[in-house]
């Protein structure tokens, strides 16, 4: 079982993901290189937080173009397992992999915070082993992060059952006040309709380790660990 | 050699124009053996510019101690100072002003001090791991302030946050001296093997010297000079200084340069910041030694024909300057065209120890690198200094001559959502302060931002301090205080004090009472450092920080600490359960001076710095120090600006606790509550630790007391009811956002 | 009268784009390395009430000196139309 994190030029959470994967859990990693376009056989690939190329222009947008996301494409594509972390969220959206867009936070500034999410869906990889009605507390940080999509892509978004995570406040609250960017329906993170491709603004990766006084997050990565352990 | 003809030689009156002063012309042409051309003249001008020599104020920088057990590179060796942090690993660190350019862009201007800053600590190949930041803005009313204060936050977010190193730490201060002046100072932290480290210097006759990242275009030329100019009506006038950073070529910039470093390809490296190429060739030749020819064509540029000494001094951002070992050109390319980023030959190294410049094949310039550094033959000026008649004002301050309020709830407000004391979350909720996953205080918030060193039992604390006030009161006393409530705030977070790094914001230098600000804030640091074994490791110095209609700012030597802890001696600063004991470790005092309280509840503007005994301050550190490392407290928090008050509701608030608590009638109440006088700082207790905490504190010298017990959500002083804590935190949670 | 104003501000050419820079990179990446020197501005278009012609655009060009465009790095350009009467 191997995971590989790709690197664009601008991530600057790759690290702190290959850290959490490789030195807490203990799991095979490797680096892939945008330019390349070899997948080294990975049986899940991890498009990590950060700026990749600057978000310039919108996040996302250029990073989508790189050489290696034809072969992620294709491999999506072909049921392969994918997920994307905020910037890595806004890529597979800008590529088409997932529904819907991430628009500039509502108060127009950059947003670096703990918020509080909760699954909405249980039978999705990365929420397997969330508990009924558990409250994450996890960071977010990021500017362009309010989800949006158009009305029938909404409705098919929550009939599929393809909400992973809404915010809500620390009681688990699903309410306006305890959105922090505007996201329509405090949505926080989506799957796609073949349940192979993930996406979320928050940051697992953050609250995974107990050094940081926070592991409230890495059921998340617990989750799609043992996603990956069922899947191949 | 000789230089290619021009025309007409410039004048003493072209000098002028360019800062530099008729001794200076004079030497200059004595040092050439002949008249300067304009290229050479405006090379002078840069690097004898206040910015790049330092030559108001190098003397009394040499007074301030360097040494200490654990400095790898002491002040003026390196780019940035060297601690060694144990397990083979060095802490690389400095702080640095980008008052003028922030006053003029805040966006940009705070966003390009956030890059050079970084620059300076992995142009060392140490990686940066954390970033913080020290801001000054006038009066918060103002639309000009609220203008600069959103500009240069977002300007140091959108920089530091695509980069990718968290900010982990800064202080924001309001006060109308700084109305049209603000303060822009930007630190970083980074990490480096020990022995790993890349040196400014170049030598190795034949060695290629590259140019790598952005191409160079026309920015902030003369920006050197610029900056050491008051800022007036006219200077708007010289807007092309104003550069734009690009945090992605930043990025790429940092990543290519430690794989380059790796290769052991290179002999030195240095980044380009202000005088552009020129400052870098003469600091790293007159270090390594040699001479350099530099063909000024060859520079990949933005802008077609430029002029040679706009290619010289341009200040464009995201560049570095390398000396590369000759036969393995390669390495060095294929790292750079991995990262997508110019790179290119542009001369070598070469005998002697002069600068050549060429610009199609012609020699442009000729100057002996030594003469234009510090430490050269740049000059060194001493400045007359007199004590200015606002000290004997201050002097003159007597508490009697304020009244006690009756309403003591009515100041608490007041303090509570004074914008110098309420929440600044406004500001760091736009830093990313997480990334990296080394921020320790995300979670557990502590006096000192602790960063964990992954894979070892370390972390380093790092904090940024200075009470601008307190320095304008008594700039000895005040510079003092700095140091020590960084090394408070160091250990109340369960470190060791190890070394500083200095920001110098000060008014014009010919200004006698200036000056007088200047050499006591020297003194002062100096006596503090000595006391806390904290050496100067670097920093800069940033003068005529003033305008022509509102005289200085106040004096404000910004101190960056650095220390060390063992993870499992981290301490923080909130209260973790109903029960606990709160006591004061420190004496209390009748003393309200230059406290927020003094100064914005009662206007006024005149008395002496807070109460401060630098060796009592030091035992008290070191009971504090004891006690986290005999794990008697469950929480410490340092008395500083607001009060007592202010400390307890700020222990108590993260874990939305209350207090209950007893003044001492020895004391004036709004003394005890609300007064700033140093080193105190208050601690919880667990019942079962009294014990052993009262044994200890009565073998010491130092005075405690027993303040109360943390409540349940409501604040207690002297059985009335200062409300409870939802309340409070309401108000210091959203003032700072209300007032914008 | 009331007139539209389309109004382009474009960052002044001595200036470093970095976001065209960025763009311009990833030409090649879409199999377009014909396109380069990409640089990136925006489009402002507002509606002004003004006596004539000339007011309008005396008021716009107000508007992007002291709002729209920051002159220490940017330029604009505009073009006044006359609303069609409805």
């Amino acid at each position: 079982m191997k995971f590989g994190v790709v690197i664009f030029p601008g991530s600057n959470c790759d690290q702190d993901m290959i850290y959490v994967l490789k030195d807490l859990m203990e799991l095979d990693v490797v680096e892939l290189w945008h330019k390349d376009h070899d997948l080294q056989n990975c049986d899940m690939i991890i498009l990590p937080g950060g700026f990749s190329f600057g978000d310039y222009l919108r996040s996302g947008a250029i990073a989508r173009f790189s050489p290696i996301m034809e072969n992620v494409i294709e491999f999506a594509n072909k049921g392969g397992l994918v997920f994307g972390v905020c910037n890595g969220f806004q890529v597979l959206c800008e590529a088409g992999l997932l529904p819907g867009a991430l628009l500039h936070n509502t108060n127009h500034k950059f947003i670096c915070k703990n918020v509080h999410i909760k699954a909405q869906t249980y039978d999705a990889l990365v929420t397997s082993m969330i508990e009924h009605n558990q409250v994450i507390k996890v960071p977010i940080a990021h500017g362009e992060g309010s989800y949006y999509a158009d009305e029938a892509t909404l409705k098919k978004l929550n009939e599929n059952k393809q909400v992973l995570f809404r915010y809500c406040d620390a009681d688990g609250n699903i309410t306006p006040e305890s959105n922090p960017n505007g996201a329509i329906e405090n949505i926080a993170g989506v799957c796609n309709e073949g349940r192979n491709v993930f996406g979320m603004m928050p940051h697992p990766e953050r609250a995974s380790d107990a050094e940081l006084g926070n592991t409230s997050a890495k059921v998340i990565l617990d989750s799609m660990l043992n996603a990956v352990l069922k899947f191949i | 050699m000789t230089t290619a003809p021009e025309t007409t030689l410039p004048t003493y009156e072209t000098a002028k124009k360019l800062g530099l002063l008729p001794e200076e012309f004079q030497r200059i042409k004595e040092i050439l053996g002949r008249d300067p051309n304009f290229t050479e003249l405006s090379i002078f001008s840069v690097m004898w510019s206040e910015h790049c020599s330092y030559k108001n104020s190098i003397t009394w920088l040499k007074t301030l101690p360097k040494k200490g057990p654990h400095i790898l590179a002491e002040a003026g060796e390196e780019n940035a100072g060297l601690v060694d942090i144990g397990g083979g690993l060095a802490c690389c660190f400095k702080i640095e002003s980008h008052n003028h350019p922030s006053a003029l862009e805040p966006y940009q201007g705070a966003a390009t001090g956030v890059g050079g800053i970084n620059r300076d600590i992995f142009t060392m190949g140490a990686r940066p791991i954390a970033q913080l930041n020290s801001l000054r803005f006038g009066n918060i009313n103002s639309e000009k302030t609220k203008w600069l204060l959103k500009g240069v936050v977002k300007g140091i977010g959108d920089y530091g946050n695509a980069f990718g190193i968290p900010t982990v730490g800064g202080e924001v201060f309001f006060d109308e001296c700084f109305n049209i002046n603000p303060l822009v100072n930007a630190m970083s932290a980074g990490i480096v093997e020990v022995g790993k480290t890349v040196s400014a210097t170049s030598y190795g006759v034949g060695n290629p010297v590259y140019i790598v990242g952005s191409a160079t275009g026309k920015d902030g030329i003369h920006g050197a000079t610029f900056a050491s100019e008051d800022i007036s009506a006219a200077s708007t006038d010289k807007l092309p200084s104003v550069q734009v950073g690009d945090p992605f070529q930043e990025k790429l910039l940092l990543e290519a340069t430690l794989e380059v470093i790796a290769t052991g390809a290179v002999i030195g490296m240095q980044d380009m910041g202000a005088a552009g190429i020129i400052c870098s060739n003469s600091e790293m030749s007159a270090k390594g030694k040699h001479g350099m020819r530099i063909d000024l064509d060859k520079v990949p540029t933005r802008q077609a024909n430029m002029q040679p000494f706009e290619i010289l001094l341009s200040e464009s951002q995201e560049r570095m300057l390398i000396i590369v070992e000759k036969g393995k050109e390669k390495l060095v390319e294929d790292v750079f065209d991995k990262w997508d980023l110019n790179c290119a030959i542009i001369g070598e190294v070469i005998e002697g120890d002069h600068l050549h410049y060429f610009m199609h094949g012609e020699m442009v310039a000729d100057v002996p690198a030594d003469v234009l550094v510090l430490g050269g033959g740049a000059p060194i000026y001493e400045r007359e200094y007199k004590e200015p008649a606002y000290i004997a004002i201050n002097k003159a301050f007597d508490i009697d001559s304020i009244k006690i309020p009756k309403d003591l709830k009515a100041v608490a407000k007041h303090l509570t959502t004074h914008p110098n004391i309420a929440s600044k979350h406004w500001v760091y909720d736009q830093y990313d302060s997480m990334v990296g996953t080394v921020n320790m205080s995300t979670n557990n918030p502590s006096d000192a931002a602790i960063v964990n060193i992954k894979g070892t039992d370390k972390a380093i604390a790092l904090t940024v301090d200075c009470n601008s006030r307190y320095v304008y009161a008594d700039p000895e006393t005040g510079t003092a205080i700095a140091v020590a409530e960084a090394a408070r705030n160091i250990v109340c977070a369960g470190g060791e004090p190890c070394a500083i790094t200095n920001c110098l914001n000060f008014g014009n230098p010919y200004n006698p009472e200036v000056y007088w600000q200047f050499v006591h804030a020297i003194k002062g640091m100096g006596t503090a450092c000595r006391i806390f074994l904290t050496p100067v490791t670097g920093g800069n110095v940033s003068f005529y920080n003033q305008s022509t209609d509102e005289g200085p700012v106040y004096p404000t030597p910004t101190i960056g600490m650095l220390g060390l802890l063992d993870k499992e001696n981290r301490m923080s600063l909130h209260f973790k359960q109903a029960g606990d004991l709160i006591f004061l470790i420190g004496e209390s005092k009748d003393d309200i001076a230059s406290s927020e309280y003094l100064f914005s509840f009662h206007n006024i503007k005149h008395s002496p710095a807070p109460y401060f005994d630098i060796n009592k301050e030091l035992e008290v550190q070191q009971v504090v120090k004891e006690l986290i490392k005999e794990k008697l407290i469950a929480s410490a928090h340092d008395v500083s600006d607001g009060g007592l008050y202010i400390t307890l509701l700020e222990s108590a608030m993260p874990n939305n606790l209350g207090f209950d608590i007893d003044t001492d009638e020895d004391f004036r109440k709004d003394a005890f509550l609300f007064g700033e006088a140093q080193s105190r700082v208050v601690v919880s207790i667990n019942p079962e630790n009294v014990d052993a905490f009262v044994d200890y504190l009565s073998s010491t010298n130092i005075e405690f007391t027993n303040l109360g017990i943390v409540s349940d959500t409501l604040l207690f002083i002297d059985g009335e009811s200062f409300g409870n804590i939802a309340a409070a935190k309401d108000l210091y949670d959203n003032a700072l956002e209300r007032l914008l | 009268m009331k007139y539209t104003a389309e109004i382009n501000v474009m960052p002044l050419k001595a200036i470093l784009d970095p976001q065209g820079k960025a763009v311009s990179g990833s030409m090649k990446n879409l199999h377009l390395p014909e396109i380069h020197d990409v640089r990136i501005g925006k489009h402002i278009s507002l509606e002004v009430e003004a006596a004539t012609k000339e007011i309008a655009t005396q008021k716009v060009d107000e508007a992007c000196r002291k709002l729209l465009a920051n002159p220490i790095m940017e330029s604009y350009e505009f073009e006044i139309l006359e609303n069609a009467a409805v």
